[in-house]
């Protein structure tokens, strides 16, 4: 059992499971791993694959055997976390208004103002509190034993939530034991955490008790079982686009009672199809008139409108200086270290070594338009290397070592390293920021794959961060 | 609630109700074919089952000519009739699904696994596995009916999904009883005559109410009796009198859950009456037939004001 890649020794978090593990009959992970398959059938726990026609409904590959995370490090995250998210927030109330940053060369101008998630209609705003990104998933890599470091950052519509909380319902359902010998923080305490954040959130005009609603693109969306989920435990409404109209600048829910006035929108539509009126005129999915109660100041839309503009994978090789510029102090997570290939000199060093290298799409996202040079043939890297020339702004470039391992049981039995990523997930409001212990780890489930991504075909383990 | 979730609760009930009724009349045209008869007997039995499920029209324009395969075909699994069996089962798992969070698990089951079931069957050809797929068709709709008034919470999602079952159900029971009238009995049978009586015991036999019947007139199969039972007694949970019944009483609670009544109360109300001041022979008088086509397009108004009033 490895803590890394290229390590053989145990990690102490791992002491007490390995012991577990050794007293325990050889086939019960695979019997308890049928069982997790079972529940997760029936009870519908699934994510959609587009463009798959014959099994529109996937289940999510999970794996029995969890990651743990020792208290101090998490501690450490934690912190890193919260400061980061925080200087995200500060960031996007920055380009929106002062651009202080853009001025002081923090980062370049055209890289904002060129971005397509930049929205100039959202300049010169303020939600409430400053808050942009309330609910933001940053994903972590491990690169060796001194800690994590920050692959990418979600701040517009992060998803996995609902599959942390499933996986520690079904560990605790299959290994009550294991619980019994370790002090596992809780994870459940989050859809709490959220509905006080979004209530923190909402508008002036919403009074004491306002009115929260999920926004999701509908039954056909590849989280639409993640979006019921988070309405469900919440207690609010899972509404459609067509459930909401506006009147007067103000945002209501048609009801069985009559319209009813919204106050909150947690919204898992982006921004370019949530209002017709303003984005995408083919949009189907979303509410004419929305962005106009929103600048109106009548609604929350959480994320906040433009936030995708700090996510950008460009963006985000910047993001040390970001945070420096913002809290005052170094950045306690760091990035992993990344070449523009918008710079001449970065370029070269990567056209040199795009074998050992995985360069991404600054736009991508899903493991998509990605090349993981290692594993990829020689026609594959010099179909690759000719996109890099011709649009170098696109893309970024870092090296593969960046994934560590876990233990993950295999089809034959036994356990071997997988390369797992986490998204913790970071939510913030006027009342301050808070980090559920732990996240969703994703495993890649081939052996040497990189890719950890659910749309293909990635798993989720649960992720325990112990207490002492 | 939202007015979508009450929509597509409503929905899934209209629809299961609706596949169950599609398969008693199908039931109905395998008997009344099997008849020894002259002159196409037969062929007015499954053209009859297509009037009766309103779906002349669109028969007609899919070029098809009413035969025992075609009408099958059509009412149980044609991919090109929006109110097939199929469809209607597809159509209800669709709006439950997409309200699932307001549905029990057993409930999600017995229409998930209704869905899942059409697969699994196919398209039977043969006579009697088509009388077995129809036995099953109606075992589903006992076991959402079972699922839902055994797991469900009394409040407005209940309501809604039984207020679509009634009104549907006021429906097809007034295009059950009208089937006789597209029955026409060829030339040489008498009106009373045996074959007249074995159309309307087949009748009641679709509607599970020819012991009914034997209990509530004790006398033989007579078509006044036949249309009392079918229309106006209230024992009878399918009858018309019993529908408008439950609709009046699954409205009234919403209106006293909502602190609010409207248009659809009012309707519902008002029907509910006339139904207490009327009796069989003034219907015979005024024409069964047109009395029937005057109920369908009442109920459709009141489906209308149910939907103006919540559903939008």
């Amino acid at each position: 059992m490895s803590g890394h890649a290229g390590s053989d020794q145990v990690r102490h978090s791992y002491r007490t499971l390995a012991r577990w593990l050794e007293a325990a009959p050889a086939d019960l992970l695979q019997a308890r791993s049928r069982q997790a398959e079972l529940f997760f059938r029936r009870m519908g726990v699934t994510f959609a694959v587009y463009g798959d026609v014959e099994s529109n409904e996937r289940l999510i590959p999970f794996d029995v055997v969890p990651r743990i995370i020792g208290a101090a490090e998490w501690d450490q995250v934690e912190r890193g976390l919260k400061q980061r998210v925080s200087a995200i927030n500060a960031f996007l109330k920055d380009i929106y208004g002062a651009q202080e940053c853009i001025k002081a060369g923090i980062v370049p101008a055209e890289l904002i103002f060129t971005n397509p998630h930049y929205r100039p209609e959202m300049q010169g705003r303020r939600p409430p509190g400053d808050i942009w990104t309330h609910i933001c998933g940053v994903d972590l890599v491990r690169t060796g034993e001194d800690g994590f470091v920050v692959l990418e950052d979600n701040c517009r519509t992060p998803s996995g939530v609902s599959y942390m909380l499933e996986n520690r319902e079904m560990m605790m359902r299959l290994f009550p034991d294991l619980f019994a010998e370790h002090r596992i923080r809780p994870v459940e305490t989050y859809t709490d955490m959220l509905l006080a954040s979004l209530r923190a959130s909402a508008p002036d005009s919403a009074g004491a008790d306002p009115n929260i609603v999920v926004l999701t693109p509908g039954p056909f969306n590849s989280a639409y079982y993640e979006h019921s989920f988070l309405a469900d435990k919440l207690g609010v409404e899972l509404v459609e686009g067509g459930d909401l109209f506006v009147n007067d600048d103000i945002v209501f829910m048609r009801t069985t009672e009559g319209p009813r006035r919204v106050d909150v929108i947690y919204r898992r539509i982006d921004d370019e199809f949530i209002d017709p009126l303003t984005f995408r005129p083919d949009s189907a999915v979303g509410i004419p008139g929305l962005m106009s109660a929103y600048m109106a100041g009548n609604v929350t839309l959480s994320n906040a409108i433009g936030t995708g503009v700090a996510d950008d994978k460009a963006v985000y090789t910047y993001m040390p200086e970001i945070i420096r510029f913002f809290s005052g102090g170094d950045p306690i997570l760091g990035n992993v270290p990344t070449w523009r290939c918008r710079e001449p000199e970065a370029l070269k060093e990567v056209l040199a070594k795009l074998p050992e290298l995985v360069v991404k799409e600054v736009g991508g996202s899903g493991g998509y338009g990605m090349l993981v040079g290692p594993a990829s043939s020689t026609a594959e890297i010099e179909a690759f290397r000719a996109k890099l020339i011709a649009d170098p702004d696109d893309f970024i470039a870092q090296p593969t070592l960046a994934l560590s391992t876990a233990p993950t049981l295999c089809p034959d039995g036994g356990l071997s390293p997988r390369h797992v990523d986490l998204r913790p997930f970071v939510l913030s409001s006027p009342a301050g920021v808070r980090v559920a212990p732990g996240g969703l780890t994703r495993v890649a489930l081939k052996a040497g794959s990189l890719v950890v991504n659910s749309s293909q075909g990635g798993g989720t383990k649960d992720t325990w961060v112990l207490d002492d | 609630m939202l007015s979508r979730t009450a929509e597509s609760l409503y929905w899934t009930g209209r629809y299961m109700e609706r596949a169950d009724f599609l398969a008693r009349i199908l039931e109905a045209a395998v008997r009344l074919a099997a008849l020894p008869a002259r002159d196409g007997a037969a062929a007015t039995a499954w053209a009859s089952a297509i009037a009766s499920a309103g779906v002349s029209r669109q028969f007609a324009a899919s070029g098809r000519t009413p035969s025992e395969k075609t009408v099958r075909e059509f009412l149980a699994f044609a991919p090109d009739n929006p109110s097939s069996i199929r469809a209607c089962i597809t159509a209800a798992r669709t709006n439950a699904r997409s309200v699932r969070t307001a549905l029990t698990i057993e409930l999600w089951e017995a229409i998930n696994g209704a869905w899942n079931g059409l697969n699994e069957l196919g398209e039977p050809s043969k006579r009697d596995d088509f009388v077995r797929y129809l036995e099953w068709v109606k075992g589903v709709s006992l076991a959402f009916e079972g699922a839902s008034s055994r797991t469900m919470l009394r409040n407005d999602a209940y309501w809604f999904l039984r207020l679509g079952g009634a009104i549907e159900r006021a429906d097809n029971t007034a295009r059950l009883l009208d089937v006789k009238y597209h029955l026409l009995l060829p030339a040489g049978e008498r009106v009373g005559g045996q074959l007249d009586y074995f159309q309307w015991t087949t009748l009641l036999r679709e509607v599970s109410a020819l012991t009914a019947y034997r209990w509530v007139y004790r006398e033989s199969v007579r078509p006044w009796l036949v249309a009392d039972l079918m229309v106006l007694n209230r024992q009878m949970p399918r009858s018309l009198a019993s529908c408008q019944g439950m609709i009046v009483s699954y409205l009234d609670r919403l209106a006293t859950d909502y602190g609010r009544r409207g248009p659809a109360q009012r309707i519902a109300s008002a029907r509910l009456t006339r139904f207490n001041e009327t009796n069989i022979e003034q219907i015979f008088q005024s024409g069964l037939h047109e009395y029937i086509l005057a109920f369908l397009s009442e109920n459709n108004a009141l489906a209308a004001a149910v939907h103006d009033q919540y559903l939008v």
